[in-house]
């Protein structure tokens, strides 16, 4: 696909070359993940963690479909059929602990993808396409998440679907009967959930494609690298298979090993108590907290506490939903050509406060409202947003990047001593290997 | 410049060499364009069967028996799937209620608009807290009523005084009042 040294594929049975004839299947497999698409050399163990997210995806599929053979989508018989399944379903625990965990290693991996490619700059040119079909998938994976938190019909499925739903009332005119629209009655009760079943159930589907496109789209540039140097010619490359199989394989491995020990020995760690309890329409509990990796944005959420020109609910809505379309717009916020954070200073340091934002918005998401907490977060939520719209394109502007290497294959054989003295800069014996 | 003459050649020959609009153009778009107009009508239906079926619009009534509700006390009634909060107001909740300037008010009402003539002790409002739809508390004895001795929302921390009106925190309006009639001295029909 990419490059021009990628081996074409050959069929070496009769049997594959009658069928590539036919159906080039085993064609498009070896050119999209074997021996026929070229990877840069030098991927670090960051780049993992979008195969980990591609395999955290199949588990949720497959356990979900095996948890459907058994749930019941009533009002009146979703909890029970939760606990039937835990208790008396062969094996139904741990298919029910794998996919709850699932959810949450899901998002864990995805994070760390979604830094690793601001970090790396893996958004801008010629990758535009490739972050914002990810943002896509990420959307849908919180909605996703979302509705299957309400399926167990415990007492937080339930108040989070209040709550959530509730985002849209805060819509000036169409807010209330979109929201009616959207439950199918006037609180959560049995449409609602019969609706999240069905939507829960076919947007990993959706994923999955969306997934296709996001994974044709980079494999038109092909991976972006550590150095955020452009790959030049074979030199700079390793075919897929073996060597990106083995080492994602490897590390697939020894990851479900970590998350092997939170599904058996702590598999309830990540959730709320609350949601043991079945849902009580009449009984709000005392403190409704979402999932974990939904807390920062329940943090800019609540950060609103007083009315400017538009209600303070209104602004809390609309920041929360702000906080992730703003990342569509990063590959043009941020206007330096250097991609890798490697080599810039400024911008490093920048985003490793991100990072720490980031957590301490977590934090504060997960906190009972506090003037102190309320105040933390207005704080964090303000930097997050400062972040991309202020300091991003001012860093970009005024940063003076390091030298970058000449090549991928250079910074890689010939270690850091010449990585700082690219083509041109003067320095003897540099562009030898590169010519 | 072209005369007049000329244009009208002009688009005479283009009309001959197959180019401009033609009534083929006219054949492509008239069928695509009204399958168009088909296809979304058909979404419709698909949109339509979301909305609240009969049987939900059906509860859409709820009687409520208020003749053993004391003086100070409140209830919680269900009304479309929804608590409904009946206080039965003591003078003193009704003087601390009247005794707040309207206008100081987030969402100005006065607690004479928000209960009927003749009925100003019996405050009934929809029990969701207008930020988020969380249920406030305040209505079961020994509950947190706030600092204004009405409802405190636990979610974020909305405070509701005497008259379900909102004073502090994040909810932008009051707690909503049903439609409702005394259809006696003793019984409440609300919706």
């Amino acid at each position: 696909m990419s490059f021009s040294w990628a081996k074409p594929y050959e069929p070496k049975h009769p049997m594959m070359r009658w069928l590539d004839d036919r159906l080039p299947l085993p064609r498009l497999v070896y050119g999209a993940i074997g021996g026929g698409y070229p990877v840069p050399r030098n991927l670090n163990y960051w780049w993992n963690f979008g195969v980990l997210a591609g395999l955290f995806l199949t588990i949720q599929i497959v356990t979900g479909i095996t948890l459907a053979m058994w749930y019941y989508a009533t009002t009146g018989g979703a909890f029970d059929s939760v606990e039937h399944i835990m208790r008396d379903v062969n094996g139904g625990w741990l298919i029910r602990y794998v996919h709850m965990n699932g959810a949450s290693f899901f998002f864990l991996v995805t994070y760390i993808h979604i830094f690793r490619g601001l970090y790396y700059g893996s958004y801008k040119a010629p990758r535009e396409l490739v972050w914002m079909l990810g943002l896509v998938i990420y959307l849908l994976m919180m909605a996703t998440a979302f509705m299957g938190y309400v399926l167990p019909w415990g007492q937080m499925s339930y108040w989070g679907a209040q709550v959530i739903t509730n985002f849209f009332s805060a819509i000036p005119v169409i807010g209330e009967p979109l929201r009616v629209w959207i439950l199918g009655g006037y609180a959560p009760d049995q449409a609602a959930l019969t609706r999240f079943f069905s939507l829960h159930y076919l947007l990993p589907f959706v994923i999955a494609g969306v997934v296709i496109l996001h994974i044709w789209a980079l494999h038109i540039p092909g991976s972006n690298n550590p150095t955020g140097v452009d790959v030049k010619d074979e030199r700079d490359t390793l075919p897929f298979h073996p060597f990106y199989t083995a080492k994602d394989g490897w590390f697939a491995a020894a990851f479900l090993l970590f998350f092997a020990i939170v599904v058996f020995f702590a598999p309830n760690w990540l959730g709320n108590p609350d949601n043991y309890i079945p849902a009580n329409n009449l009984s709000t509990p005392a403190e409704i907290v979402p999932e974990w990796y939904l807390l920062p944005f329940y943090a800019i959420l609540r950060s609103f506490t007083a009315d400017f020109i538009l209600p303070a609910k209104l602004w809390g809505v609309i920041a929360m939903f702000s906080s992730i379309l703003l990342l569509f717009f990063l590959p043009w916020l941020d206007k330096s050509p250097v991609r890798s954070g490697n080599y810039r200073p400024v911008f490093k340091r920048f985003f490793w406060i991100l990072v720490v934002d980031v957590l301490v918005l977590g934090w504060v998401g997960g906190q009972p409202v506090k003037p102190l907490t309320v105040a933390v977060g207005q704080i964090a939520a303000t930097y997050y947003f400062l972040h991309f719209l202020v300091i991003l394109p001012l860093v970009s502007k005024f940063e003076t990047p390091l030298p970058l290497p000449n090549s991928i294959s250079e910074s890689v054989l010939h270690g850091e001593e010449q990585e700082s003295a690219p083509a041109g800069s003067g320095r003897p014996g540099v562009t030898t290997v590169a010519g | 410049m072209a005369t007049e003459a000329e244009s009208a050649e002009g688009s005479r020959s283009l009309s001959e060499t197959g180019e401009g609009v033609r009534r083929r153009d006219f054949l492509y778009v008239a069928p695509v364009a009204f399958a168009g107009v088909g296809a979304v009508a058909a979404i419709a239906p698909l949109l339509w069967q979301m909305a609240p079926p009969a049987d939900v619009q059906a509860q859409a009534t709820t009687e409520i028996d208020i003749s053993k509700v004391q003086t100070g006390q409140r209830i919680k009634a269900l009304w479309r799937k929804q608590p409904i909060f009946v206080a039965h107001l003591t003078p003193k909740e009704i003087a601390d209620a009247n005794a707040v300037p309207v206008s100081s008010l987030r969402d100005p009402e006065s607690l004479g608009q928000r209960t009927q003539p003749g009925h100003t002790e019996w405050l009934i409002v929809i029990g969701v807290c207008t930020h988020l739809g969380c249920i406030p508390l305040g209505t079961a004895e020994g509950e947190n009523r706030g600092p204004y001795g009405g409802w405190a929302c636990p979610c974020h921390g909305s405070m509701y005084d005497t008259a379900a009106r909102i004073r502090q925190g994040p909810a932008p309006k009051n707690l909503t009042v049903p439609p409702y009639k005394f259809t006696s001295p003793t019984a409440v029909t609300i919706g």
